[in-house]
């Protein structure tokens, strides 16, 4: 350990989180009209910041501030992802947010600090960091989902969020508190070494780790501590369920994977039977439930759930085929979601939200482009090759069947089945149900352009998925 | 000297007051809101104790960072609880059922 403090690994998150504080200042000088120049402010930060990060891969991993904070190949895939998707997001929810009065210096800042959150998540090596990341995190979320201020269904679904999310991090902390009283130390590497010296079925070590593991599953949303899910991402304005519904989730595997597998490697047996309970239940609750849905949020919503089921297959097959195959399925996964729920914001106009099945119908009479960018994002969440959301499932299952989980496999393609139903209903309502009289939308070129990057590297990555795989499992090699 | 047991049950008392705070209320959005400041507070109690009886600072150093943050949490629940209030002239939980959970 460097006795010096290193500032220059940790660039990216203080470009960040100085330019946020910049926004907030300049933002205070210009009117409505001008408000284009915070909002290319920050387009111009995550450019920059997806630069130096970029150049950060294939980096020697580094531990740094006395092993709060670690940087490697995992951390930078992470950010990169993460900054990419605020990108993305902050382009396609441009139009709406301007309908809406949400196209705020405020709104800017609450984007760019939350992708601080998730940043310092991705790295953190301490549980100091990783509480602080996901506060930092959760703070922005909570507002974002309340900044209609005028909707009574956004205050509702923020109160939810709110009271449930601070109820998981009260559980995580509690659990935090055990195993530093056990272990006497708060870093992933230290906490590690005193359970290998520990009698590992200590009752006390187990129920440190059972909180821990109902609060990370409580932030992640899977069952059976799902219920704040569908109703955040159906009450929030849909420019915030985007951003709810993608980058967090990277975050969230990085902070799954260090926590459990760097801190708790030697209790593989006991979180991964509770995982595997968690992942069935979510990837059955959230198929199952998802048909039933009317309105294309909610079922986005269930279809997440059953999504995080799966990523947990990868991490709690304990192998690093497992977490590569995780890493692999939660960045194609992000991919998907930022397609699907970047349609659903560019067919919302002033006055009316694209949020139900039948605000779909006939799409392809209308706007054949946008259909065919849907009807990709629907073939690939289900898993129809030759999309990459095929490959990314047989990964999981693979990784699965290598340690003969094989009635759990069968299991998790019988449910993804089940899935499909309510993925290819979409396409049917897109393409065989008549349209609205009129669907008059504003030409967003910008946002179109990028979607259909977005929508088309689903088939575009193929050809590279091997390697991307091959980075997804060089990354985790610094993991166990 | 009082055993580290007093300090844990303590804290496993504030814990389980606080959890059931949030579940069992159906009335008033606030008692849900100092339900969650406890839930942190047990959490503070047992770093503390640990961190006395392990003679290791670290711990008494994430209690001021849990306390900054439950300080922002609770300005965040009491503006988003002002929205609530706004719209529906209500803080009673049961009203918040537009969402169908």
């Amino acid at each position: 350990m460097n006795a010096s403090v290193q500032f220059l690994p940790v660039l990216p998150e203080i470009v960040v989180a100085l330019m946020a504080c910049a926004v907030l200042v300049v933002d205070l000088f210009l009117d409505d009209d001008r408000r284009q120049i915070s909002y290319l402010m920050c387009i111009a930060t995550f450019i920059v910041t997806l630069v130096l990060l970029i150049k950060s891969v294939g980096g020697e991993p580094q531990v740094i501030f006395n092993g709060a904070i670690v940087i490697d190949d995992l951390s930078a895939i992470i950010k990169i992802g993460v900054v990419l998707s605020a990108l993305l997001l902050f382009v396609y929810g441009r139009q709406y947010n301007l309908d809406r009065n949400l196209f705020k210096g405020e709104w800017f800042v609450l984007v760019m600090l939350g992708v601080v959150g998730m940043m310092v998540l991705a790295s953190a090596n301490h549980l100091v960091t990783l509480y602080m990341g996901l506060e930092l995190l959760s703070l922005c979320l909570y507002a974002m989902i309340a900044m209609r201020r005028d909707s009574s269904v956004a205050a509702e679904a923020a109160m939810k969020y709110f009271v449930l999310g601070a109820l998981a991090s009260g559980i995580l902390l509690y659990g935090m508190s055990l195993i530093y009283g056990l272990t006497g130390s708060l870093e992933f590497r230290a906490i590690a070494e005193s359970i290998q010296q520990m009698d590992s079925n200590a009752l006390p070590l187990t129920l440190g780790l059972i909180f821990i593991v109902v609060g990370l599953a409580f932030k992640l949303g899977a069952v059976p501590f799902h219920m704040w899910v569908p109703d955040v991402y159906d009450g929030a304005p849909i420019s915030a369920t985007i951003f709810i519904g993608t980058a967090p989730k990277l975050a969230a595997f990085a902070m799954m994977a260090r926590l459990l597998v760097s801190g708790f490697g030697d209790l593989h047996d006991d979180w991964g039977d509770m995982l595997l309970v968690i992942a069935i239940l979510s990837v059955a609750v959230g198929n199952i439930v998802a048909i039933a849905q009317t309105n294309i949020k909610r079922m986005l919503a269930y279809s997440t759930i059953s999504h995080m089921g799966f990523f947990l297959f990868g991490i709690l097959a304990g192998t690093e085929q497992g977490y590569g195959a995780s890493l692999f399925y939660v960045l194609i996964y992000t991919t998907m979601s930022l397609g699907a729920f970047g349609v659903l914001l560019v067919l919302s106009t002033k006055g009316f939200e694209a949020e139900n099945l039948d605000d779909l119908a006939g799409l392809n009479a209308t706007h054949p482009g946008l259909a065919l960018l849907m009807m990709l994002m629907m073939f690939s969440m289900a898993g129809v090759p030759p999309t990459v959301g095929f490959y990314a499932k047989l990964s999981v299952i693979q990784a699965l069947l290598s340690v003969n989980h094989i009635t759990v496999a069968v299991i998790a393609v019988l449910l993804a089945v089940v899935g499909a139903f309510y993925y290819l209903r979409v396409i049917k309502i897109m393409y065989f149900d008549s349209p609205p009289e009129s669907r008059d939308l504003i030409p967003q070129r910008m946002a179109v352009g990028l979607l259909s990057v977005n929508a088309l590297s689903v088939i575009g990555i193929m050809p590279f998925a091997g390697y991307l795989i091959d980075l997804c499992q060089r990354a985790v090699t610094t993991l166990p | 000297m009082i055993p580290l047991s007093n300090y844990l049950i303590l804290g496993a008392i504030l814990f389980a007051i606080s959890v059931v705070g949030i579940f069992l209320n159906r009335k008033n959005l606030v008692v849900i809101l100092m339900s969650i400041e406890l839930l942190l507070l047990a959490a503070n109690m047992n770093f503390v104790a640990f961190s006395h009886y392990l003679g290791d600072a670290a711990g008494q150093v994430f209690v001021f960072f849990i306390l900054t943050v439950a300080a922002a949490e609770s300005a965040i629940g009491l503006a988003i609880l002002i929205i609530v209030f706004r719209n529906r002239m209500s803080i009673n939980v049961e009203d918040l059922d537009e969402l169908k959970g």
